[in-house]
């Protein structure tokens, strides 16, 4: 600082009058925006938690059954409604890997229940890498390598067996590869309508707009509950388990795209005033491309975000359906499925691990809102 | 005397970044003014904040004391508790900020907020805090202070709103004011009333004045002594006519060469207006009416322009100036064909001299491409003109991919001497527009608006949401492409004196209606009409020695009744345009 004789001070730090014209003011901001969104997103430590778990749960997908000691559908009519067993890895003090106890099912004269005496004497380590039930990668290849075995004749259960003497914790594995498609499948519909009708709606306006907001709330004021029952009773009973599944995918993508498309409409129509919009219109461009290259691109994240919001939606919807008997129906295994057997209040109060299966459902649903909050906040990388 | 404000060796940071505003040091005098002046980025809004402490969460004062010594004694501000703040805020020192519309809440009426002021640091009653503030609506300039205190925010018009935020900061008689760009958001006629009212005010109640802008010509109408900031450092500071006048700093003297200022009048006759011969663009009596639906079935009809014709020479810059709501806008699209005029209106384009002319509104698909390709739009925000999805190379080559115009190579080719068009450099072709400052985001639209080899360039507001050094250069730039170019332009802007330095012909918009038009000189140094007397004098100057004349800001912006008997006119009786001299047109009863 210099200060001149009529009182002023004036900085004496160099200074460039014509900084250069041709440098980017803010070099951090020059990237694609999916690498900015991942750098915002990357400090979403909870976001980034759930989605790698969630990346690993659909990996692990079609190799569920190398996990699960026993096919979905394998019955053990003498081991109905065994308690779980744990997987120890101590015994007397000292590491001996892996291993359970063998246990004796005695009745009990008194209530009429088994009860379950372990034989603490004997560990039995577990097998592993060894060969069972047949099972296939990515349902092409058949394999008959799993990852864990009972080291006796009895089955492992770790997290028992229904009344059928059907494994818990194979059906929970099982039933993912249903339970966690279901979302995908209906979010495919949902977008292809949701996005289809939304940005029809937006970019054109008017009558084409009042016909589609209309049917959107049409859509919207049916009870819904009622609504699944009625279509999923229309399926016909004798179609196969995967073609059920196709439709109650689909069902659920139907009722979904309306809340899709009224954010697509939103965001189409404050895209639609941006400035580069109308300049690119000015230039002749026709409504296909402008859609195409100018809007669709600029909220694909928005929509890679709400997509994300509402998996969990299809997935308890599934769930609820096939709890009350409509959706997917046996020989096929989804967590909705198995939950059907926990309907009666008295089970679940003698067999409380019948229901497990809400756990992995708490955990995927959590999972994907965690994920998706942390992507919509990481969506608009420019700004600070 | 002693300082009221002091404020010495503030810096102040984000997280771990440097500092955004470094060892800033000023002090102020009850009943003083400083003027805190810098572009976007300098600091000086984050400073004035800091003497509230209302920053930003993520923002840290990494050092400096701020201190107020005022009637109630020394209190050093920034190290107050958040609950000993609250009792300064608003009641020694209070701010008005930048958008009114933003700064009042919509669910409350007018006098239920302010009255709050008066609740909160005087334990007033209800009856004696509406008696408080109703005095201040009629300090401030309400004309029924009764309705304004039962008005809700969306009732007013912007002045007013402004008005209401003044009023609000001045009930709680503070010894100081920080006005954060009290009138950037207001028309030019708006602002002149409303520093003349805080200048006004400042004389009655003694109170002293911080005001943050980046217009040097609100400096030289308020202030006594100036900051002059940038990039978060304090340049030059000192009394204001000194700094202004006789600049010591590089910066300050590049901000002042930069502020645009209208010519002073001149005795020089205008030399008489060349026939035009070869006109590119024509308007024929182009009106457009809006029907606004308001509720129980009415309609109002709204015109947004009304008989305006207009006529851009081959080479030339035709400019139309209005304040919001003129109708500047709406005939700029028109012009474009974005919009159909009302039924009797034209618009002429001929893109080649002695070529085809296209009437704009009646067009089959040939024509409409060849207009498309020859009439291009340069836009106001640089931010939203360009998508944030598309490298500067795809934003450069689409306007080729749509026309279907070239190989890959050759887009390319043509892109980068677009970029060189605009005095750029080829390397930016693979950035991202987010990566640019707005100056060089408005460069690279004027670039793409060029890719197709136009004949005419529409530039609407092109440098109103730039700083006054960038508003320079860009300026600098279209006048450079038109010569070396050939190009015509039809110029919208809200600021006659960025007008008087691009323009050729100035038309001047007031709701819907042009008013008076002429070529700059005439216009500068002879206006007739009365609001477009109003303009000129409402413009602030970077000049000591003009100030803002009120008397005529406040005649030629009223309502026309109080014009002079030759301008009179209402909403739906106007006299026509006549031409007083050759090329200068005014609307008046001859």
């Amino acid at each position: 600082m210099t200060q001149l004789p009529d009182g002023r001070y004036v900085d004496d730090a160099p200074f460039d009058a014509d900084a250069g014209l041709t440098t980017p003011e803010r070099a951090d901001l020059d990237a694609p925006n999916a690498l900015l969104v991942w750098r915002k997103f990357r400090r979403h430590k909870l976001g980034l938690i759930s989605g790698a778990f969630l990346l690993l749960c659909y990996l692990l997908l079609p190799v569920a059954g190398f996990f699960a000691p026993y096919a979905p559908n394998d019955r053990h009519p003498d081991h109905q409604y065994k308690a779980p067993e744990s997987i120890r890895l101590f015994h007397e003090g000292s590491f001996i890997g892996p291993y359970i106890y063998s246990v004796e099912e005695v009745l009990d004269m008194e209530t009429y229940t088994y009860k379950y005496i372990p034989d603490t004497d004997t560990p039995l380590p577990l097998k592993f890498f060894c060969l069972g039930d047949q099972w296939q990668v990515f349902g092409l290849i058949p394999s008959n390598r799993h990852l864990f075995c009972s080291p006796t004749e009895d089955p492992i259960f770790l997290w028992g067996s229904d009344q059928l003497g059907r494994d818990v914790f194979s059906r929970i594995l099982y039933g993912a590869q249903l339970s966690l498609t279901v979302g995908l499948i209906g979010i495919s519909v949902s977008f292809f309508f949701g996005i289809g009708l939304g940005s029809i709606a937006g970019y054109f306006g008017g009558r084409i707009d009042w016909v589609i907001q209309r049917v959107i709330e049409i859509l919207r004021s049916l009870p819904e509950l009622p609504l699944w029952l009625a279509l999923s009773a229309a399926v016909p009973s004798n179609w196969g388990p995967v073609a059920v599944f196709f439709i109650i995918s689909i069902i659920l993508g139907i009722l979904d795209w309306p809340g899709m498309a009224r954010a697509v409409r939103a965001k189409f129509l404050s895209l639609r005033e941006e400035e580069f919009v109308r300049a690119a219109e000015m230039m002749g461009a026709p409504s296909g491309r402008v859609i195409r290259r100018h809007l669709i691109p600029n909220f694909s994240s928005h929509l890679i975000a709400s997509a994300t919001l509402s998996i969990p939606a299809m997935i308890l919807g599934e769930t609820a359906l096939s709890f009350l008997g409509l959706g997917l129906r046996a020989p096929a295994v989804s967590w909705g499925v198995m939950l059907n057997d926990a309907q009666n209040l008295a089970s679940i109060e003698i067999y409380p691990w019948l229901a497990i299966p809400m756990i992995p459902i708490i955990v995927v649903v959590l999972a994907f809102n965690f994920f998706g909050d942390g992507l919509r906040d990481s969506l608009d990388p420019y700004e600070s | 005397m002693k300082d009221l404000l002091s404020v010495e060796d503030l810096s102040i940071g984000f997280g771990r970044d440097p500092s955004v505003v470094e060892g800033v040091s000023f002090s102020l005098k009850p009943g003083g003014t400083l003027a805190l002046v810098g572009e976007s980025g300098s600091g000086k809004t984050i400073t004035c904040r800091a003497i509230l402490r209302i920053l930003p969460k993520a923002a840290q004062l990494r050092s400096g004391r701020v201190v107020l010594n005022g009637r109630d004694g020394e209190r050093v501000l920034s190290s107050m508790t958040e609950k000993e703040m609250r009792a300064v805020r608003g009641d020694a020192v209070s701010m008005i900020f930048q958008e009114p519309m933003r700064s009042l809440s919509p669910l409350h009426r007018i006098g239920n907020q302010i009255s709050e002021v008066l609740w909160l640091h005087r334990g007033a009653t209800e009856a004696q805090a509406k008696r408080k503030v109703l005095e201040t609506f009629e300090h401030v300039g309400f004309p029924d202070p009764e309705r304004a205190y039962r008005s809700y925010p969306f009732e007013l018009s912007g002045g007013m709103r402004q008005r209401a935020m003044i009023a609000m900061a001045m009930v709680g008689e503070p010894e100081l004011l920080i006005a954060d760009e009290p009138t950037t958001a207001l028309d030019v006629t708006t602002q002149a009333q409303v520093l003349g009212l805080i200048r006004q005010l400042q004389a009655d109640t003694g109170m002293a004045l911080i005001l943050v802008t980046h217009d040097l010509g609100v400096v030289a109408n308020m202030a006594k002594d100036v900051v002059v900031m940038h990039k978060g450092r304090v340049m030059e500071s000192g009394p204001a006519e000194p700094v202004l006048m006789t600049p010591a700093h590089a910066y300050t003297k590049k901000l002042i060469a930069a502020a645009p200022a209208i010519p002073e009048p001149t005795d020089e006759p205008a030399p008489p207006p060349a026939e035009v011969t070869d006109p590119i663009l024509t308007l024929k009596d182009v009106s457009k009416t809006y029907t606004m639906r308001s509720g129980m079935g009415r309609e109002t009809l709204i015109h947004a322009c009304q008989h305006v014709s207009l006529v851009l020479p081959r080479g030339k810059t035709l400019a139309i100036v209005g304040e919001s709501g003129s109708g500047k806008s709406t005939a700029a699209r028109i012009a474009l064909g974005a919009e159909l005029p009302d039924p009797g209106g034209q618009v002429m384009f001929t893109p080649d001299p002695g070529g085809e002319t296209l009437n704009v509104h009646a067009m089959d698909r040939t024509q409409r491409t060849m207009l498309q390709r020859r009439a291009q739009m340069v836009f106001q925000d640089p931010y939203s003109s360009l998508s944030p999805r598309m490298r500067i190379l795809d934003a450069l080559t689409e306007p080729l991919d749509i026309h279907n115009i070239g190989t890959k190579a050759e887009r390319r080719e043509r892109a980068e001497e677009m970029l060189r068009q605009v005095s750029l450099g080829p390397d930016m072709l693979k950035r991202f527009p987010h990566a640019f400052s707005g100056g060089q985001r408005q460069r690279l639209s004027i670039a793409r608006a060029l890719t197709l080899n136009p004949a005419l360039l529409v530039c609407d507001e092109p440098t109103s949401a730039l700083d006054v050094s960038v508003q320079e250069q860009i300026l600098t730039l279209l006048e450079d492409i038109r010569d070396r170019l050939g190009l015509s332009y039809l110029f919208i802007s809200h600021d006659l004196a960025v007008v008087s330095r691009i323009a050729d012909e100035v038309a001047v918009m007031r709701r819907g209606l042009i008013v008076e038009q002429a070529r700059p000189e005439q216009l500068f140094n002879d206006p007739h009409h009365p609001y477009t007397k109003a303009l000129i004098a409402a413009r602030p100057e970077p000049d000591i020695s003009r100030p803002i004349d009120l008397s005529l800001v406040a005649q030629g912006a009223g309502s026309p009744e109080t014009w002079p008997e030759a301008f009179r006119m209402t909403n739906t009786e106007f006299p026509e345009l006549s031409t007083l001299s050759p090329g200068h047109k005014v609307r008046c009863h001859v």
